[in-house]
């Protein structure tokens, strides 16, 4: 008896859900493993790391606070792979943004009303720029785009570092912090003693928003045709150069919206330490959504409440704060296999049969 | 049937059932391929002979039944075990490497003793088959650099190298002139004088009544007629045994041609080799089909893409209608009344991976009804695809139905659809009944035939001489990216054509 792989004639609807449920399932049972390791009891250190991110008001609030750049650069890669841009710079993107929304945020003898807005389109357009320069080698020269969005990210990252340790430096402390943002340019925030900013609202809206334009207009449909098949696109008339540019433009964008809200909502500068790698697991977050923009919205939550759960269950169980990212990284594996069977099914081959 | 009955057969399938879903693909199925015979096996589109021979090549494992080789039953998981059994395929697609010698290619995959590869006993061993079978083959040749007839003729070596009694043909001639195709045939029957067995899949049904001493049909995953004589069967009535009812077959009525459409003027392409146009011009008229035959790779897909506005000439001129099309692109030719039927379906026509409403409007979607000021409109989409799908008898399971799940059949009356709903001026079909089924054939035949009658223009780049001679007005043979001459159809014969494809010019 055996196992093997037979291509399947149709995906049953269920495995919509079915497949990241089961994605999760499996990295938990494997991650299981490590917290043995760890020598912890596996209930426990899975309670504390599920329930403290949602167990009182604040916790889930803070948890949402985390979700919003999740939902930022999940949306940034699920828009950029339907049409096979390989962005891995959401990370880049993100950076670009909140330097943007940081510049602008600090200007003064700008209106105080228009400083929010301006930082959200800066920090979209720095974003969007930032994608932009990868999709042209792409359409242009033929550069492979998964190279050049990864290596951009540590150039933009060295660019940062390099104003942080010069132009923005806090001549005061000596800090590799910019200058905070002006009162007016700190985002609203709606919900009292809370840290719930206009950015998770914007999260918030920009799942459905993309949703939209992905589904039910014409730029959707040539970014999805395409992704699938461009020479069709092209013999049909679409300009795969331009819906390329298009949807870098519009993946960055979102990235950088993620940049800002943390700018604009929760640090009010840009530091170092700003993203801990937001941009990388909105890749695990898109694949999980099955590059859905509505399914972006749970997965984001999803490891919103990994990252922020796992520190008190390393407080309350001694399990490192790491699985978090060990978590990331196998349901990424997980998920990758999971999406094996939308195309195939596995089949008990017995000696008895041809 | 000419060895003795009492010998075990070659190959026996007993039972065989297989269902993908709710569909029974092979159900219940038997066959018997005895020493020396040329099994024809045929049947429509999703009638089960691919699925079968991907049962018996070990691709899909069976729900059912069993497989005997020479009286002993065997257990065929993968190719592997189904070549170790001796059975060879050759697909439609080749699976050589082209960067590698006829030889290094016969020798991948096999064990060398003692990890080093013995190129003399391979070299002995491929002309011995090459003699026995007449199937020569330039030892040190670049794959890449053989005509498609040549690489299939390796593909058959392969099989026969590796130690094939049995050998399976999947439409093997649907690339080649008529004079490839005979050898083909040469090569067959040498194998059945051997006593060797070969399964013959084709939907040319003169091919197959040619070369074949029994044949079995399969409709909807059944046997329907599992020993039929070729030889006793017209070619009509294997058809109808294939699809289940009456054929008739489309008749031409004779047409004026009127106004030229389309006219090509000098047209040239850079294309390296004979892999560009070199002068071409050619006038296509309301109400005539335009034939273009020729042997694969001598320029006519080319000639499609620049008709298409794919492919930019670097000389020549485009006229539609009268109007000089000065910058050709893909849309301006659609807006200029071009609909083309491609010879890759999938390629570069229809998207696998989406649902069949989003295929049939892909060039569409960017004009009402189907979207305004860039936002879609779903319903109208789904309506017009619905009635498309109606109008045409496209079997899908229904609007959202992935594109990559229908048949041949259905994605070839689908781009028809596409293509003819916004009422083209001039049609561009290349190679448009590939791998369809008789009926489907038909269908698609009586569709150009009425735009013909409606003053259309269609310009038909076909592989298929039947096809040609059957719809054209006029042929025009194309060799290394030249036209050799334009024959009214009174003028061509069969001989003349396939000569002029081989690049035999008749002043010289």
């Amino acid at each position: 008896m055996r196992l093997r792989l037979e291509r399947r004639e149709h995906t049953p609807a269920w495995f919509g859900l079915a497949l990241p449920l089961a994605a999760v399932l499996a990295t938990l049972v494997l991650c299981a493993g490590l917290i043995v390791l760890a020598g912890a009891n596996v209930f426990t250190a899975y309670a504390s790391l599920f329930l403290s991110a949602v167990s009182s008001k604040f916790n889930l609030v803070e948890t949402v606070v985390k979700a919003a750049p999740l939902v930022f650069t999940g949306l940034a890669v699920a828009v950029a792979f339907r049409a096979k841009f390989w962005n891995i710079g959401a990370e880049g993107q993100l950076l670009a943004g909140a330097m943007a929304a940081a510049f602008v945020g600090a200007r003064e003898g700008m209106p105080d009303w228009s400083l929010v807005p301006t930082m959200i389109l800066a920090g979209a357009a720095a974003g969007a720029l930032w994608a932009a320069l990868p999709a042209l080698l792409k359409t242009r020269y033929k550069v492979d785009d998964v190279v050049t969005t990864l290596l951009l990210n540590f150039v933009i990252f060295y660019i940062m570092t390099a104003l942080l340790d010069g132009p923005w430096k806090d001549p005061l402390s000596g800090y590799p912090d910019s200058p905070d943002i002006r009162m007016e340019a700190e985002f609203p925030i709606l919900m009292r003693a809370t840290r719930l900013h206009l950015g998770v609202l914007l999260a918030l809206l920009a799942a459905p928003a993309v949703w939209w334009v992905m589904r039910r207009t014409t730029l959707g449909f040539a970014i999805r045709v395409v992704g699938e098949n461009p020479t069709a696109a092209r013999y049909g008339g679409h300009n795969i150069t331009a819906v390329i540019l298009v949807t870098a433009l519009l993946s960055g964008a979102l990235a950088g919206l993620a940049g800002v809200g943390e700018v604009g909502g929760l640090h009010f500068q840009v530091m170092a330490g700003l993203s801990p790698g937001y941009g990388y697991t909105g890749i695990v977050i898109a694949m999980l959504a099955r590059l859905n923009p509505l399914g972006v919205l749970p997965a984001a939550f999803f490891f919103a409440v990994v990252v922020t759960g796992a520190e008190s269950m390393s407080r309350a169980t001694g399990v490192p704060v790491f699985l978090a990212d060990v978590i990331q990284g196998t349901a990424l594996i997980s998920m990758l296999v999971a999406l094996l069977f939308t195309n195939y099914r596995l089949r008990v081959v017995g000696s008895g049969h041809v | 049937m000419t060895t003795a009955m009492s010998s075990p057969p070659l190959l026996a399938m007993r039972g065989i059932r297989k269902s993908f879903g709710a569909v029974w693909a092979n159900d219940d199925v038997d066959l018997t391929l005895w020493p020396g015979d040329i099994l024809g096996l045929l049947g429509e589109n999703g009638a089960g002979k691919t699925t079968l021979m991907n049962v018996l090549f070990g691709v899909y494992s069976a729900d059912a039944g069993r497989i005997e080789i020479a009286g002993k039953p065997v257990v065929i998981r993968d190719s592997a075990d189904a070549i170790g059994c001796g059975i060879g395929m050759v697909h439609q697609h080749f699976h050589l490497v082209p960067r590698h010698t006829v030889l290094e290619n016969l020798m991948v995959g096999r064990k060398g003793r003692h990890g080093r590869l013995d190129r003399a006993a391979a070299r002995r061993r491929l002309d011995g088959i090459a003699t026995r079978y007449r199937l020569r083959l330039d030892a040190d040749a670049l794959v890449g650099d053989l005509t498609i007839g040549e690489q299939q003729r390796l593909e058959i070596v392969k099989a026969l190298f590796q130690g094939a009694r049995i050998l399976i043909l999947d439409e093997p001639t649907a690339a080649l002139t008529p004079q490839e195709a005979e050898g083909l045939f040469d090569a067959l029957r040498a194998m059945s004088r051997e006593g060797m067995g070969v399964i013959f899949i084709s939907h040319k049904l003169n091919e197959v009544r040619a070369v074949t001493n029994r044949v079995m049909v399969m409709r909807q995953g059944v046997v329907v007629a599992p020993e039929t004589d070729p030889r006793k069967t017209s070619e009509r009535e294997l058809a109808e045994l294939m699809c289940g009812h009456e054929l008739t077959p489309p008749v031409k009525p004779a047409t004026e041609p009127g106004r030229v459409l389309l006219r090509l003027s000098g047209l040239r392409t850079s294309g390296e080799g004979q892999r560009g146009l070199r002068d071409v011009s050619l006038e296509v008229r309301a109400g005539e089909v335009l034939g273009i035959a020729g042997v694969s790779g001598n320029g006519q897909r080319e000639l499609a893409d620049v008709v298409a506005g794919v492919l930019a000439p670097s000389a020549g001129t485009i006229e539609v209608d009268g109007r000089p099309v000065p910058r050709p692109s893909p849309r301006t030719m659609q807006e200029l009344g071009i609909g083309r039927i491609p010879e890759d379906r999938l390629g570069t026509g229809l998207v696998t991976g989406l649902p069949l409403s989003d295929s049939m409007v892909l060039p569409w979607i960017g004009r009402p009804p189907f979207s305004r000021r860039g936002v879609l409109d779903r319903g109208a989409i789904r309506a017009f695809v619905e009635e498309q799908m109606a109008r045409y008898g496209i079997h899908a399971a229904g609007p959202e139905a992935r594109t990559g799940t229908l048949s041949g059949g259905n994605l070839q009356k689908a781009l028809l659809a596409r293509e003819l709903a916004h009422d083209p001026l001039v049609v561009l079909a290349s190679q448009p009944t590939r791998g369809l089924d008789v009926a489907a054939a038909e269908f698609v035949h009586r569709r150009f035939l009425d735009l013909r009658g409606r003053d259309r223009a269609i310009l038909l780049i076909s592989e298929d001489l039947e096809e040609l001679f059957a719809l054209s007005d006029r042929i025009a043979v194309m060799y290394e990216g030249r036209i050799m001459a334009v024959l009214p159809i009174a003028e061509a014969t069969v001989q003349r054509v396939g000569l002029m494809m081989t690049g035999v010019s008749e002043a010289a």
